[in-house]
């Protein structure tokens, strides 16, 4: 598959490559109508010919900025080839975007050309007209309900596909001459990061960075023509835009467009893709949509299930792995593999899966085991937009559930004293656009990107990801201290739903327990323990013990870390009540508003700390109705087990 | 906004049309008429009327008294005594207040079986699937999902009609309508136990139809507000008998119309 990427440094000319040595192998699906209607890289490289010069004739130049706003489309991805043919730079959009929040990448890319999916879009380009004056002309692709718009600004995408061919037929060799003036050090697409403070920013990437890091990536995995993806990520998305843009340019592959986001499922059986990325909660959700279909199995079904699910937990992942196993339990799994595994992938639509990404956020280790065990080659990778994305990734053969990985050839890593991740590889963005000051404190003139993200390299090389920077403290013995990171780890427990790390600058690590009430309710059910609601149950000894194993078995994790063993946690409260968003406790995506928490509940803090046994607390408590009223209890505080660090047997 | 289609002369007048069963007088003298592509309500408390005048539209009941009159291909054409499968044949189309489909087939089956007017092989040369019969399934399933990419359902394309929600249900038999591909199509209660989200969707379903389609809607709706919003004019039944008939606008001030509904002080 070695493509000399010397030559063909730009998208544009990786295309016309292509057309031309697998001119009749599909470059992209779409389900329209029902059915699965396929372009070979020669009819797409056809359609961007014919776009490319409808744009050039409304006066669309080098370093000009095409907005793109819609779904995976094929014409939306023609449209990103169309924009660089002629040295421009796609800026896609995420097309779930409300107007507003359109106007500043617009304004601040000074777009005047945008291809957008349909009339959902072109009406929020219109309400924004007015502040974004730069925006002369929208190209539609869907023309169902356009009939009476009469805006100037607006033209169907077939017309600029028609003039292109116009313009075509009277100036062959205008665009060839076009794409040859492409150089890899160019700017191939910029991608607006959402920014979770002040304005988005605008990330530019070259054509070099992109195809670098998708061919190292691709070589790495070993991708080849034959490999399939399917397309259902936003495409303003720097991960989608790399999976079904920068990787089958640089290797061949065909990519799918699912009919509507509701049929993905359906789509993703009827491709059945080889190689596939989701974010943790789309396994997470798929995973308990197999466990609601297994309860409502037949007895024997069912046992059968657990029976070839617990040969699978206790062998699937080293088979994988091509660890040695032995005949008898290679045996079992073979005939789990015939009656549960493989049809169970089939139903996930990743029969064909060859390699399968998690990224984004902590993955649970069971749920990551899961579908390892079952044969899915489900890895975990690192990288941000900034990056263009490859920076680690799990090899074959090396997988964890809780590190990303080494890194990928070509990227050098490195930790400064605060635990940061430094990165300097050839992915690395060039700019973020008009913003010199930010650009500067995130790249360094060395060429190092402060990714913000702390952690440390692992015993065999692997570096971990434990918390943001500015997250992370030190315990008062100089031990790092990662609260989200033991946060995590509770909450991958099925009967703990939120945590609350308390340990900088302090002796050892305490936490706040929230359980989730459905979980420890239905478990207290199975033992017929009476109660009356979840203050009771956070009183009972026996939730507590449950809570304390949970948390014994962290610590027994965190012990074999030596960076962070000591942040074992000591001591701990279940919390009299749920964290809630509208007691400021939580943000609105349901994150922990740790500083407000320990301000709210100081006197809580206090008595973790001091050695006692109980705590009274006396709270305002808003009920849901708007009334308020007092609250008293006493909340028991329990000790937990700690384990002695691995580091001190490593080292002997 | 500016209306694709501009609405043009009638094409359904119903002339002082009576209906009784026994001693109940379902309908007293109702006349009003349907003018191309625009979108008519009925509206009356329960009991008024309402879906005896569009069975009587539809040709599933005969009136004792008075005429439709229908214009098809430019030509008046009138009735008394108008089967169902003659009205489907000029062109009209309805749905159900109790949804009426096939609950153990799919989505996709129901809608086709709105197409069967439209088949015109044999059963023999469709059992065979060959030459003519093989095109004309591939038309209509062209049809079919073009009206499915329409009404935005296709993730449900192959599910079986009878596990979909309620919602969904209505909108799949708006789908299995317009495959007839009418001139007409008569909406009972359409927006009947929906939530709001799906009242909504129905709503543009509707607006998009009459724009898209240029269909003209009869419906029939409980709900004022969505009346209101998207129909051209209103037709008010009380007791069997119009008591108004305008603009939502008209009928809403309408001094009638506010008893009927209200009730009057007595």
């Amino acid at each position: 598959m070695s493509i000399d990427i010397g030559t063909h440094n730009t998208f544009p000319k990786l295309l016309l490559h292509h057309a031309l040595v697998r001119g009749a192998l599909p470059a992209i699906r779409e389900k329209d109508l029902g059915i699965w209607q396929t372009w070979t890289w020669r009819e797409f490289a056809d359609e961007v010919r014919a776009l490319a010069c409808g744009l050039a004739s409304q006066g669309f130049k080098r370093g000009d900025h095409l907005a793109l706003v819609g779904d995976n489309r094929p014409r939306i991805y023609a449209a990103v080839c169309a924009a660089q043919c002629l040295g421009g730079i796609p800026v896609p959009l995420y097309q779930d975007a409300i107007a507003a929040e359109m106007a500043f990448p617009i304004q601040n890319a000074e777009v005047a050309y945008a291809v957008v999916e349909d009339q959902e879009q072109v009406d929020k380009l219109l309400e924004i007209l007015p502040q974004c004056p730069s925006l002369k002309r929208i190209y539609y692709d869907d023309a169902r309900g356009m009939r009476h718009y009469t805006q100037a600004q607006l033209m169907s995408y077939e017309k600029l596909r028609e003039l292109g061919r116009e313009s075509h037929s009277r100036d062959p060799a205008f665009l060839e001459t076009q794409i040859a003036k492409g150089a890899g050090s160019d700017t191939a697409a910029m991608f607006f990061t959402s920014g979770t403070t002040g304005n988005p920013k605008g990330v530019v990437l070259t054509h070099h960075a992109l195809i670098d890091r998708a061919k190292a990536a691709a070589e790495m995995e070993g991708l080849s023509d034959s490999d399939v993806v399917l397309a259902y990520l936003p495409p303003a998305w720097i991960g989608q835009n790399i999976f079904s843009y920068a990787q089958p340019f640089v290797t061949g592959y065909s990519i799918c467009c699912p009919e509507s986001a509701e049929t993905v499922m359906t789509d993703m059986r009827e491709i059945g893709p080889t190689y596939y990325f989701a974010p943790p909660r789309v396994f997470e959700a798929l995973l308990t949509q197999v466990s609601i279909r297994i309860q409502d199995l037949w007895w024997g079904g069912r046992r059968s299930y657990e029976y070839f699910m617990g040969i699978a937990s206790r062998v699937g992942g080293a088979i994988l792995d091509g660890k040695q196993v032995s005949l008898k339990e290679r045996l079992q799994y073979f005939l789990g593999e015939l009656f549960v595994y493989g049809p169970l992938r089939n139903v996930l639509g990743m029969s064909r899966v060859r390699v399968a990404y998690t990224a984004g956020e902590a993955i649970g280790p069971d749920l990551f085991k899961f579908y390892r065990s079952i044969g899915i080659n489900l890895k975990q990778l690192y990288g941000s937009t900034e990056t263009s994305v490859f920076v680690c990734i799990q090899p074959n053969g090396q997988v964890k559930a809780d590190t990303v990985g080494p890194a990928v050839p070509g990227v050098e890593l490195k930790f400064t004293p605060e635990r940061e991740l430094l990165i300097r590889s050839p992915g690395l963005f060039k700019e973020y656009y008009k913003n010199p000051q930010a650009t500067l404190e995130a790249k360094d003139r060395e060429g190092w990107f402060h990714t913000g993200d702390a952690g440390y390299f692992d015993a065999d090389g692997h570096v971990k990801i434990i918390d943001r920077v500015k997250d992370v403290g030190k315990l008062a013995d100089g031990t790092l201290f990662a609260p989200k990171y033991l946060e995590n780890k509770l909450k991958f427990f099925p009967y703990i739903k939120e945590a609350v790390a308390f340990g900088h600058a302090r002796d050892q690590v305490c936490v706040f327990i929230n359980f989730d009430f459905e979980a420890v309710a239905n478990w207290a059910e199975k033992r017929h323990m009476p109660y009356t609601g979840y203050t009771d149950l956070a009183s009972r000894e026996e939730v507590l013990s449950l809570v304390r194993e949970c948390i014994e078995r962290v610590n027994a994790d965190v012990a074999q870390e030596p960076e962070i063993a000591n942040s074992q946690i000591r001591r701990f409260l279940i919390l009299h009540k749920e964290l809630d968003a509208d007691d400021g406790e939580l943000t609105r995506t349901r994150k922990v508003r740790r500083g407000a928490i320990a301000d709210k509940y100081q006197p809580l803090v206090d008595a973790l700390y001091s050695g006692k046994g109980a705590v009274h607390i006396e709270a305002q408590v808003k009920y849901e109705d708007g009334r308020s009223g007092m609250f008293s209890a006493d909340l028991a505080i329990r000790d937990a087990k700690t384990f002695a660090p691995a580091a001190a047997k490593r080292a002997a | 906004m500016t209306r694709a289609v501009q609405i043009g002369e009638a094409i359904l007048s119903v002339e002082s049309v009576s209906l009784a069963f026994g001693g109940v007088k379902a309908l007293q003298e109702v006349s009003f008429d349907v003018r191309e592509h625009e979108i008519r309500a009925i509206i009356g408390p329960n009991g008024a009327g309402k879906s005896s005048m569009l069975n009587v539209i539809n040709g599933v009941y005969h009136p004792q008294q008075g005429k439709i009159r229908l214009r098809a291909n430019g030509a008046w054409r009138e009735f008394r005594d108008m089967d169902p499968h003659e009205a489907a044949a000029m062109g009209i189309a309805r749905t159900f207040q109790n949804i009426a489909l096939f609950k153990g087939m799919t989505v996709l089956d129901n809608v086709l079986t709105g197409r069967n007017l439209k088949m015109r092989c044999s059963f023999l040369e469709q059992a065979i699937w060959i030459g003519r019969a093989r095109r004309e399934e591939h038309e209509h399933r062209r049809a079919v999902e073009e009206i499915i990419d329409f009404l935005e359902i296709q993730h449900i394309r192959k599910t079986l009609v009878g596990k979909l929600p309620y919602g969904l249900q209505k909108r799949v038999e708006l789908a299995r309508a317009l495959a007839a591909e009418p001139t007409l199509l008569l909406l009972d209660e359409p927006m009947s136990g929906m939530n709001l989200e799906e009242k909504q969707d129905m709503c543009r379903f509707v607006l998009d139809v009459n724009d898209h389609y240029g269909t003209t809607i009869v419906l029939i709706e409980h709900d004022m507000s969505v009346v209101m919003d998207i129909s051209d004019r209103v037709v008010v039944l009380d007791y069997g008998r119009k008591i108004a008939d305008g603009t939502p606008d008209e009928v809403r001030a309408n001094q009638a119309v506010i008893d009927a509904y209200l009730g009057v002080a007595h």
